[in-house]
């Protein structure tokens, strides 16, 4: 049962992943990103991550990219006119060939494992997800947390002093 | 009953499929009725009839509308993007209506020796004894009304027109604002019940008789937050992207038929949507007197403080004038954001001392 799901999911996110480089229209690309991340999101809650499956759906799907639309539509690109260049071919058939020949490679040579350490799947579903990375960012990851924090504020205020002139 | 598929009881899946057909049907027909309680409410406000020609004072109407925008011309500008144009009221309306898969609307009923929790995304573990749901409930909803604005956004830009891009941006500004004030006002919440799930909220709210409302210890969350949200859904006073009296119609100027019927549906369907969860989160969900005792009366009591909640936003419709851009945004931002933020530091202390 989740043998077929997982594939039908997969298929999905493959032509939907593939949608996003060969649309004509960069709106359509966007949806079709779109589409992606909420594959992505359903992959994670195969995985019993709820929470970032959730974090997925919202962070990506529903801010990131509604503001990528939104200034494809104030800068309002229609139809993508752009000329062929080869260069940019060459060189993103380099990377991609690397990084399928480096998944090939990894995948070869281990197999996937198990989980190990503390956070079994059992543990994860009788605490909960959320609870258990709420607890890791607040005591162990705390001084990762505030200096994201501190950064987030920072271009926060770069931005305000930006945008107004008169402050 | 021994009967089993994929190692679930075949009870499981009548229920499950029971259950969506119920809540999908039942919101729909409320849909379609709020339309007519609309018109009929603020026109007795305003003291006028509202709808009187069709059936028994008007209650055939919402039927005649159907059919009428059923067989209205479907119009496709010939400067619109065609596959955007064709989705988006599609994307408007489905997230209105998969909210409702996390939303509990009863405690468990036992048919045939088998128990089944009223709320969709659940069922009854009978080793554990206890109902397991979505544990991430408030989040999916979240989620879910964070994509609403792809509809709207890509409504008003696929249609190629001023007043349509107006009102779509207006929207995505609008509700993007509004999500953050609405979802930094319900931590509070959580802060209180220290879970996520939606069925585990309504069951924390259970004492003193059903009437252990977080609305009684989160006032001024509960008020955010139905104001927040009404301004997501774009209810009046918050209704600016589609001002008739600037913008036409706003994102849906261009849009005829069933199209424009599905954008209806999306905004009546969000209200329902808002007060269910507004219901859940802070008038007790389906908690009541006697509601554990006798379990028919959970989904009734949950169904009455809906409709008595939409009937408020109707009244707020028929009331207040529409908001001005700037005033909606100083509003969102200056206001609601930081008393929100204030509030979540407030239950923070006095959750610690308490």
């Amino acid at each position: 049962m989740e043998t077929i799901f997982f594939l039908i999911i997969t298929l999905v996110a493959i032509v939907s992943a593939i949608l996003v480089v060969t649309c004509k229209n960069p709106i359509n690309s966007a949806l079709s990103l779109i589409m992606t991340f909420f594959c992505l999101a359903t992959y994670y809650v195969m995985l019993d991550a709820p929470f970032m499956a959730a974090v997925q759906v919202m962070v990506y799907a529903g801010a990131i990219m509604v503001l990528m639309v939104f200034t494809i539509m104030l800068l309002n690109i229609r139809v993508d006119a752009t000329k062929k260049h080869s260069h940019k071919l060459v060189f993103g058939s380099i990377i991609g060939f690397f990084t399928v020949l480096n998944i090939v490679v990894v995948l070869v040579k281990s197999r996937a494992a198990a989980p190990t350490g503390p956070y079994s799947g059992e543990m994860i579903k009788k605490i909960g997800h959320t609870e258990l990375v709420g607890r890791e960012i607040f005591t162990n990851f705390l001084l990762p947390f505030e200096i994201t924090s501190i950064l987030l504020l920072v271009a926060i205020v770069g931005a305000v002093i930006l945008a107004k002139k008169k402050i | 009953m021994g009967f089993e598929i994929l190692g679930l009881p075949m009870m499981y899946y009548i229920a499950m499929v029971a259950k969506v057909l119920v809540t999908f049907v039942f919101v729909l027909l409320t849909v379609a009725y709020a339309t007519y309680a609309e018109r009929k409410i603020i026109g007795h406000m305003q003291v006028r009839l509202g709808p009187m020609r069709t059936g028994w004072h008007g209650l055939l109407q919402p039927i005649a509308d159907g059919v009428k925008l059923f067989f209205k011309e479907e119009i496709v500008p010939s400067q619109a993007s065609t596959f955007a144009f064709l989705i988006a009221p599609l994307i408007a309306l489905i997230p209105a209506f998969i909210t409702f898969a996390v939303i509990p609307f009863g405690g468990v009923i036992e048919i045939a020796g088998y128990k089944i929790p009223l709320q969709i995304a659940a069922y009854y573990d009978t080793t554990a004894g206890q109902v397991f749901d979505v544990n991430v409930g408030v989040l999916y909803i979240l989620a879910m009304s964070s994509l609403g604005v792809y509809g709207i956004v890509l409504a008003g830009w696929a249609s190629n027109s001023k007043y349509s891009l107006m009102g779509g941006l207006r929207a995505s500004a609008q509700m993007i604002s509004y999500e953050l004030a609405a979802g930094l006002s319900i931590i509070a919440v959580f802060m209180l019940s220290g879970t996520l799930s939606l069925s585990r909220i309504v069951e924390l709210q259970s004492g003193m008789g059903g009437f252990e409302w977080y609305l009684f210890k989160q006032p001024l969350a509960a008020f955010m937050f139905f104001i927040c949200s009404l301004a997501e859904i774009n209810r009046t006073p918050f209704d600016l992207p589609e001002a008739e009296t600037e913008l036409v119609s706003g994102f849906c100027t261009e849009y005829s038929s069933m199209k424009y019927a599905m954008f209806f549906m999306a905004e009546y369907a969000n209200m329902v949507t808002v007060c269910a969860l507004t219901v859940t989160l802070f008038l007790g969900g389906w908690n009541g007197p006697l509601a554990v005792a006798i379990p028919i009366l959970g989904p009734i009591y949950f169904v009455a403080k809906v409709y008595f909640l939409m009937f408020v936003c109707m009244w707020i419709r028929a009331t207040l004038p529409r908001y001005r851009y700037d005033q909606l945004m100083h509003l969102g931002w200056k206001v609601f954001i930081p008393v929100a933020l204030v509030n979540i530091v407030v239950t923070g202390i006095i959750g610690y001392f308490i």
